[in-house]
């Protein structure tokens, strides 16, 4: 691969987002205001990192991608490849690589084919010959170990290989930067999970800086470098996985994170102290009095006899390691609070459990608007 | 769930009885006809049995200028028609503002009577002792003619024949490449754009062969329906095409059933069945020729 | 790279073809409406003024109605205008019953032989109208169905095609409709008629459509079959109209003929325009 990386004019590069907003006209009568698809978009994507673009359906991450193509162009707003303002160059110049959803092969070329399409594309003194042009489908191939598949048609593949087949041809032409659009979606989950190794090792190998977008919050958080948290169009947070885990600047980002999801409660902050219920569960010194939510990580709960939450017991999942404690409390907003405690630790049989909460897995939100009250 | 039926078959009845009488009883009938020799239709006799039919068919000038007139149309307004269809379609694709009134346009002689339509073309090219007509006009600017395309020489002729068939044609097949041209998922657009690739090569590589079944449809019913051309001539030139040198082989064929010259089956059968074996020579090559280059 | 002339550059190229898009859609456009408006424009001319016009005049100032009148007075227009709107519904008719009978057998019923009926009945498609006329003409003839509505319809009921199409539709609604509808005590005919025929309505209202359309414009079986003007359709009484009507020169009362006969379609066709050409994009061929 170092071939590939060498001739490229100027390795990997930062990709600059700067106030990015994007609208759509209305399309229905019954809401005759513009779509917001992406709004105020800042960030700095530093070269060579794999970029994790996460959020639930219609939150614009999929506009943002289109945007940093080129497909779309913003309403307002610049991007910049490493110093180079290419917002107003269209798709064909930006010289990105983009893997779609639905891979978008061409039924009707072979893989070779396929992949030695983007080369072909060269005119002038930048074309390769045929045989460079083989050489270089051969070498991308490589990389996606895909080499034996060659002249088969994209319709004689099976999902994970059609996959690679749409990244090697990502990849041949040397790309400033490759973007990958849902990349595992129509996988099967055995195959996600190999294939998301596969995409690690192929950025790492290759240095590309790399923007992938995905609803999967696991996928997201176990292959990227940094994640970006996106809803309705409007960046929730940003940063390194587990940052963003450990610290969630709003009841969004946390309950959209994490599997179990987090539990959240209606709660109260009386004289320092968070109550659930009529239950003193934490202190939490320097927080005024008010009504809040809190949420807590499934990992956030020691059993104890004396715990200061009193949940009522619903069952026990066993699950190897460790087990899952399904427990209801009326204050829940979720219907069932799952705990995970180790394995170890045995849960006495009854009606009730009870809970003493870590105070580094708790985190306060604001219930006007879900913002984070730090303790 | 009965395994067997048999009121089925009373459900079927109606449509066996229309096509025994008038589909499958003709087929049967048209060879026999063709090849009795000296039919006479009045006393539905005949001297014996043969090929002299065939023989007298290919002989007759007639039937060889409807040959000729026919192959001419077919290799001048199949291509013609299918490329132009093309070109309009990729343009129609291609745009958003207007394309609806564009499309609602290019369909209008679909749903027009060849005849009566015919007969618009007809004082539109004709040349009378009153006026030159439109055409005429037209080429006079540019300081040519006059020419009488309806009664003149014969490329003459041939010209306005051919651009009114291309005229009734094109509504179809514009409307059957626009539904290809829109089928064909936009991602594989997106991802030649991303790689840089120019629009010819789009076309080439791409939609071509995107839309390559149904291309090959239209070529395939456009050799079929131009080997059987025959209202169109009439529109334009009368009902006496021998006369006007115009006739095509489906209009030799009710010449020679039904017309000026007609009431011989048998030779009416003869040349229906040449043509039927033209259509089915050419179609099959048609087929040999898509099995390389049609994507499916 | 200079970014600036590239993306100028692509911007003139990008109006440039554009330009020329419209201008060759427009030309196209163009083409096909100047027929029409030619048609209508001299049905209004006057019969003295069009024949004094050397220089055929692409407006009129003095528009009048007299060729309407005459079209519909020196002519038997009205007749032709009848006689092709009885064999137009009749035939439709006619054709929708046998049509929907048939495809429900292919689809839905299960009989000895039904396969190998379907598969003789597919391979009737290839069957070319111009080699059985010949033989129908012969029957109608000795049948002494000439100059009859009865010897128009006939021939003209019944498309393989459209039966197959049909038989498509029907054939994608699932089994256990069928089944339950039987369960309840349903009749075979009354299931057809209240469960397939409103299910498959697209298609139907497809088929009515193509077959009004083919109707109305036929020509070539009822040139043969008729000669008497009293069952002339309208494609034959143009070309009637053409050759015998009005005295050979009067241009103007033939376009107003030629309106009268174009405008029915036409205005089916403004009013179903999306249905129109959905349907003859599935399955319709001129012809």
């Amino acid at each position: 691969m170092k071939a590939i990386l060498s001739e490229r004019n100027g390795i990997a590069m930062k990709v600059t987002l700067q106030h990015l907003t994007k609208t759509f006209p209305s399309r229905s009568k019954k809401q005759p205001e513009d779509v917001v698809a992406v709004q105020d978009f800042s960030f700095e994507i530093p070269d060579g990192k794999l970029i994790g673009l996460l959020g639930p359906s219609g939150c614009g991450k999929s506009t943002t991608l289109n945007l940093l193509s080129g497909l779309l162009k913003p309403t307002s707003g610049r991007i910049f490849f490493g110093e180079d303002d290419v917002t107003d160059l269209p798709a064909e110049h930006r010289g990105v690589g983009l893997v779609f959803q639905n891979y978008a092969l061409y039924p009707h070329l072979t893989v070779k084919q396929n992949i030695t399409f983007p080369l072909e594309n060269r005119k002038g003194k930048d074309r390769l010959t045929k045989q460079q042009m083989a050489e270089k489908a051969m070498e991308a191939a490589k990389l996606v170990q895909i080499e034996g598949l060659m002249d088969r048609k994209p319709s004689e593949l099976s999902g994970g290989q059609q996959q690679r087949v749409a990244i090697a041809r990502a990849l041949v032409k040397m790309p400033r930067i490759l973007l990958l659009d849902e990349p595992l979606s129509n996988l099967d989950a055995r195959l996600r999970l190999q294939t998301r190794e596969e995409i690690r090792r192929i950025q790492r190998s290759t240095g590309i800086t790399t923007v992938f977008v995905t609803h999967d919050q696991e996928e997201a958080m176990s292959i990227s470098d940094l994640i970006v948290v996106m809803k309705d169009g409007i960046v929730q947070q940003a940063g390194k996985p587990q940052e963003v885990y450990d610290s969630p600047a709003n009841l969004f980002v946390a309950k959209f994170l994490g599997n179990p999801p987090i539990n959240v409660f209606d709660a109260q902050v009386r004289s320092q102290t968070l109550y659930i219920g009529d239950e003193a569960v934490l202190p939490v010194p320097g927080v005024s009095d008010q009504l809040v939510t809190a949420a807590v990580r499934p990992e956030g709960f020691i059993l104890s006899e004396q715990g200061a939450l009193t949940c009522n017991l619903s069952g026990v999942e066993v699950m190897g390691r460790d087990i899952s404690v399904v427990s209801t409390h009326p204050n829940s907003q979720n219907l069932t609070i799952r705990s995970i405690i180790s394995a170890e630790t045995g849960v006495a049989p009854g009606k009730t459990v009870r809970f003493d909460l870590k105070p580094a897995k708790v985190f306060l939100f604001s219930r006007d608007d879900g913002t984070r009250i730090s303790f | 769930m009965e395994k067997n039926n048999p009121k089925g078959w009373l459900y079927l009845l109606p449509a066996a009885v229309f096509l025994g009488f008038f589909l499958v009883y003709p087929l049967i009938d048209v060879l026999i006809y063709s090849l009795e020799e000296g039919f006479n239709f009045a006393s539905q006799t005949y001297r014996g049995v043969g090929g002299y039919n065939y023989a007298y068919v290919l002989h007759d000038p007639y039937f060889l200028q409807a040959l000729k007139n026919t192959f001419i149309l077919v290799i001048i307004t199949v291509p013609l028609s299918t490329g132009l269809a093309l070109l309009i379609s990729v343009g129609l694709s291609s745009i958003r503002k207007l394309r609806e009134l564009y499309q609602t346009i290019y369909f209008l002689p679909y749903v027009t009577n060849t005849l009566a339509v015919g007969l618009v073309f007809m004082i539109l090219f004709k040349q009378t002792p009153y006026t030159d007509g439109l055409a005429n006009l037209v080429l006079s600017w540019f300081g040519a003619g006059p020419v009488d395309f309806i009664g003149g020489p014969y490329w003459a002729k041939m010209f306005v024949l051919c651009f009114y068939t291309v005229w009734v044609v094109l509504p179809f097949k514009i409307l059957i490449l626009t539904s290809a041209l829109a089928s064909v998922d936009q991602t594989y657009y997106n991802a030649a754009k991303v790689d840089g690739t120019s629009r010819l090569r789009v076309f080439t590589r791409i939609t071509l062969p995107m839309i390559s079944p149904s291309l090959f449809y239209l070529v395939i019913t456009g050799f079929i329906g131009a080997f059987k051309a025959y209202s169109d001539a009439v529109a334009l030139f009368g009902t006496d095409l021998n006369a006007s040198e115009m006739n095509t082989i489906v209009g030799y064929i009710y010449d020679m059933l039904y017309g000026d010259s007609g009431g011989y089956p048998s030779y009416a059968s003869a040349a229906a069945i040449l043509l039927f074996a033209i259509v089915l020579t050419i179609t099959c090559i048609n087929l040999l020729v898509s099995k390389k280059h049609v994507h499916y | 790279m200079d970014y600036e002339k590239i993306e100028k550059a692509d911007a003139r190229r990008a109006a440039v073809r554009k330009a020329l898009t419209y201008l060759l859609l427009s030309v196209w456009a163009l083409a096909v409406l100047f027929p029409f408006y030619w048609m209508v424009l001299t049905s209004v001319k006057g019969y003295g003024a069009y024949n004094s016009e050397w220089i055929p005049q692409l407006y009129t100032l003095s528009p009048t109605l007299e060729n309407y009148t005459q079209a519909f007075t020196q002519v038997p227009l009205a007749g032709y205008f009848v006689n092709t709107i009885i064999f137009t519904l009749a035939t439709t008719a006619l054709m929708l019953i046998v049509t929907v009978l048939a495809a429900f057998a292919f689809a839905r019923l299960n009989f000895r032989g039904r396969d190998l009926a379907f598969t003789l009945f597919l391979s009737l498609m290839m069957i070319p109208t111009e080699l059985v006329v010949i033989t129908n003409f012969v029957t109608i003839t000795n049948w002494d169905l000439r100059n009859t509505f009865l010897g128009l319809i006939l021939p003209s009921v019944t498309s393989v095609f459209y039966i197959y199409l049909l038989k498509e539709n029907f054939a994608q609604i699932p089994d256990e409709l069928y089944y339950a509808a039987k369960v309840d005590g349903t009749s075979d005919l009354k299931y057809l008629w209240k469960v397939l025929i409103p299910i498959c309505r697209p298609t139907i209202i497809t088929i009515t459509i193509l077959k009004v359309i083919e109707c109305w414009n036929s020509y070539i079986w009822p040139r043969l079959i008729t000669d008497d003007q009293a069952y002339f359709l309208v494609s034959n009484g143009i070309q009637e109209i053409r050759e015998n009507g009005f005295g050979r020169e009067n241009i103007p009362a033939m376009m107003a003929a030629v309106v009268v006969i174009s405008l029915p379609l036409i205005v089916l066709f403004l009013i179903f325009r999306r249905k129109i050409m959905a349907g003859v994009s599935r399955g319709g061929v001129k012809g």
